[in-house]
């Protein structure tokens, strides 16, 4: 008919043209499965040498050393009756006591000149506490395994000077040394004794500061994210709402910081440094990446089922809220997992806020001065005192295993509410 | 094409109750017009079939019914429809209970991503039809044993209801509808994605479900709306062709547009 002639020759699916293509097909297959498991390596090698980086840095932080120490309190200076431990004013008798002088005392007596150097500036602490616990030692001599100082502690490692190295070797020899796992890392705070700092002070920090994050911008990002594809118009205003969401997003995160310092410090005069500020900070920056990831979660809900549940009388709000939320949970969640992360990483908006002071308590409430683990890390990495650097990797360990817990609890929610249909 | 064989348009109805009016309703979408002036009356005695060509408004149609089109926010309608003798479209009516009261079923089976039980109970639940648990669990089960899928599933109510097959779930959507005991169910296409036996069922459980429910039926198949309905409307480009008892409509149209499409000249 008009313009269609039938073919006289049929396909020849043997001849060499075809059999180059095939050929063709296959090379490039085998390319593309290439180039792909050679980014998969590229990527597993990278993570793979900083996580062996920092375990075999890090993992020694989690160590101290210690050393004996006899102190003899009825020969020391110290004057602490032990009948004052009991009762109300048993902290201010503690409080009023030299125990550093008495414990300095000691070392210098047992090693010799520049003994007291020996011993960590937060050795008497644990001499303190102790007490606390048993008034009794204050009545003989006793043995007192203590935090050896953050120079001393590098000769454990092989890392200081000979005549230090030497006095290590004897001391060892002696038998007054021994290693064990640092208790007072994972229950201290920030100190400038590389031996005596601890992670407790910031994990706490970061904890409360996520807890404010979590809370202000899970509902604000899920309820918005909700009124946009559920409730609002579609006109201008709308679409301006979600450019700048969307702009929002992609926001540097010192600005945010910026932000915070002028809104919530500035003009409302919201504690300094405090997990509070830095919780709303960091809500500000996340929310818009829960908004983002909460819309497109809702969007793939399939009509079907706000058909089925409009038919069979459900009012607009069970719809979303019987229907449409439970389906599209997991997607929010996966979007609150990726804005968490970021989140519990950031450091740049925080400095801005004051959270990088030198805080040697761990805070007790949202609204007390404390850092956050990040902020940590970049203050102990920016510490002059070797001791530093391993306390440094066993903070960034410290960090990963938070960032994995919060994941691994989001990904547990995640496929808890995850259905099929 | 010869014309369908008719059966089931014996029972000619004497002095049907009139469950649902439309007079003069149009629907449009932003601009277009896709239902034009159309008027119709609804019994519970006879299930109603609508047929017609693709894009001819008929399921349209049928979403003004129970409002559904209120969902799409460029559709607009106009006209009178009477629920009862009342306006659903007025500012009495509330949409809510208008939808538990004229039910629906899709044409892709859509049950919710929960067990059988919860999808059927949903509905009761959200109406406070149940006062409790054991009265709920009855409605369940008369719910289910009304769609005719009782015996199939009543030993895995616990089970997601999007693990049934097609017709078992198209049931259960009915199930799901007949639930809050409505007075009229709109069925858009019903059968269409589903297996010849599994239609055949359907088709029966339609055959039981009249008399107690006005139903409603749309249908690109013609022998389905022969088979299963005793009065037939004819729509064609947004406009009610014609409006009869299904004996007439398929063994003789008044209209030449309906006896060309019943004949196969289009479609």
């Amino acid at each position: 008919m008009d313009g269609l002639t039938v073919d006289p020759t049929p396909t020849d699916w043997g001849s060499n043209d075809m059999r180059k293509r095939i050929a063709r097909r296959y090379r490039s297959e085998k390319r593309f499965r290439a180039v792909g498991f050679a980014a998969i390596a590229t990527s597993v090698g990278f993570l793979a040498f900083l996580l062996i980086t920092m375990m075999s840095n890090g993992l020694a932080g989690f160590v101290e050393t210690r050393i004996e120490v006899p102190i003899d309190f009825p020969k020391s200076s110290l004057f602490l009756d032990p009948a004052s431990l009991k009762g109300d004013g048993a902290r201010a008798a503690l409080a009023a006591a030299d125990i550093e002088g008495s414990v300095a005392e000691a070392a210098e007596a047992r090693f010799g000149p520049g003994g007291a150097n020996l011993v960590s500036e937060a050795a008497w602490l644990r001499v303190r506490d102790l007490i606390a616990e048993n008034p009794a030692l204050l009545e003989g001599k006793s043995i007192f395994s203590l935090p050896v100082s953050g120079d001393f502690d590098l000769a454990a490692k092989g890392d200081a000077p000979p005549p230090v190295e030497a006095r290590y070797a004897r001391l060892k020899s002696e038998g007054a040394i021994s290693r064990g796992f640092n208790f007072g890392f994972m229950s201290g705070s920030d100190a400038t004794d590389p031996a005596a700092v601890g992670i407790w002070g910031a994990f706490k920090g970061s904890l409360l500061t996520m807890i404010v994050t979590i809370v202000l911008a899970f509902p604000i990002g899920v309820f918005s994210a909700l009124y946009l594809e559920e409730y609002a118009p579609r006109n201008r205003w709308t679409d301006l709402i979600e450019v700048s969401i969307n702009n929002l997003a992609a926001v540097p995160s010192i600005i945010f910081g910026l932000l915070g310092l002028a809104v919530f410090l500035n003009f409302m005069h919201l504690p300094r440094s405090a997990p509070l500020v830095g919780g709303l900070t960091l809500a500000l920056m996340t929310m818009p990446v829960i908004v983002i990831a909460g819309r497109n979660a809702i969007k793939s809900v399939p009509p079907s089922v706000r058909d089925a549940a409009l038919g069979v009388g459900a009012s607009p709000v069970q719809v979303v809220f019987h229907h449409v939320l439970p389906l599209a949970l997991p997607g929010i969640l996966t979007g609150t997992i990726i804005g968490m992360a970021r989140a519990l990483g950031e450091t740049a908006p925080l400095l801005m806020i004051g959270m990088r002071a030198f805080i040697a308590t761990p805070p007790g409430g949202i609204s007390e001065p404390a850092t956050v683990l990040p902020v940590q890390i970049f203050l102990w990495s920016d510490e002059v005192s070797h001791g530093f650097i391993e306390k440094t990797s066993a903070a960034i360990i410290v960090l990963l295993l938070f960032l994995l817990a919060m994941n691994g609890l989001a990904i547990y929610l995640r496929n808890k509410f995850e259905r099929t249909w | 094409m010869e014309a369908p064989a008719v059966e089931g348009a014996e029972a000619a109805p004497q002095a049907p109750s009139l469950k649902m009016r439309a007079s003069g309703v149009s629907v449009w979408y932003g601009a277009k017009k896709a239902v034009d002036n159309v008027s119709i009356d609804i019994t519970t005695e006879n299930v109603t079939a609508f047929i017609g060509p693709s894009g001819c408004g008929k399921s349209t149609f049928l979403r003004a019914l129970n409002r559904m089109n209120d969902t799409i926010p460029s559709a607009r309608t106009e006209g009178l429809i009477e629920l009862e003798g009342e306006d659903i479209y007025g500012s009495a009516m509330d949409v809510v209970q208008l939808r538990a009261r004229v039910g629906m079923v899709f044409q892709k089976p859509n049950p919710f991503p929960k067990s059988i039980f919860e999808n059927v109970a949903y509905g009761p639940r959200i109406h406070g039809l149940a006062k409790d648990k054991t009265e709920l669990e009855e409605m369940v089960e008369r719910s289910l044993k009304r769609a005719g899928l009782w015996d199939e599933v009543k030993d895995r109510l616990t089970e997601s209801g999007t693990a049934l097959s097609g017709g078992q779930q198209q049931r259960l959507c009915i199930a799901r509808a007949i639930a809050v005991d409505p007075e009229v169910i709109l069925m858009d296409e019903p059968a269409s994605a589903l297996d010849p036996i599994a239609t055949a069922r359907i088709e029966e459980l339609i055959h039981d479900l009249r008399g107690r429910y006005a139903i409603v039926i749309v249908t690109h198949n013609m022998q389905q709306a022969a088979r299963v309905s005793q009065r037939t409307a004819f729509f064609h480009l947004g406009e009610l062709i014609e409006y009869g008892e299904t004996s007439q409509i398929f063994t003789n149209p008044r209209v030449p547009r309906t006896k060309d499409y019943i004949t196969g000249r289009y479609g």
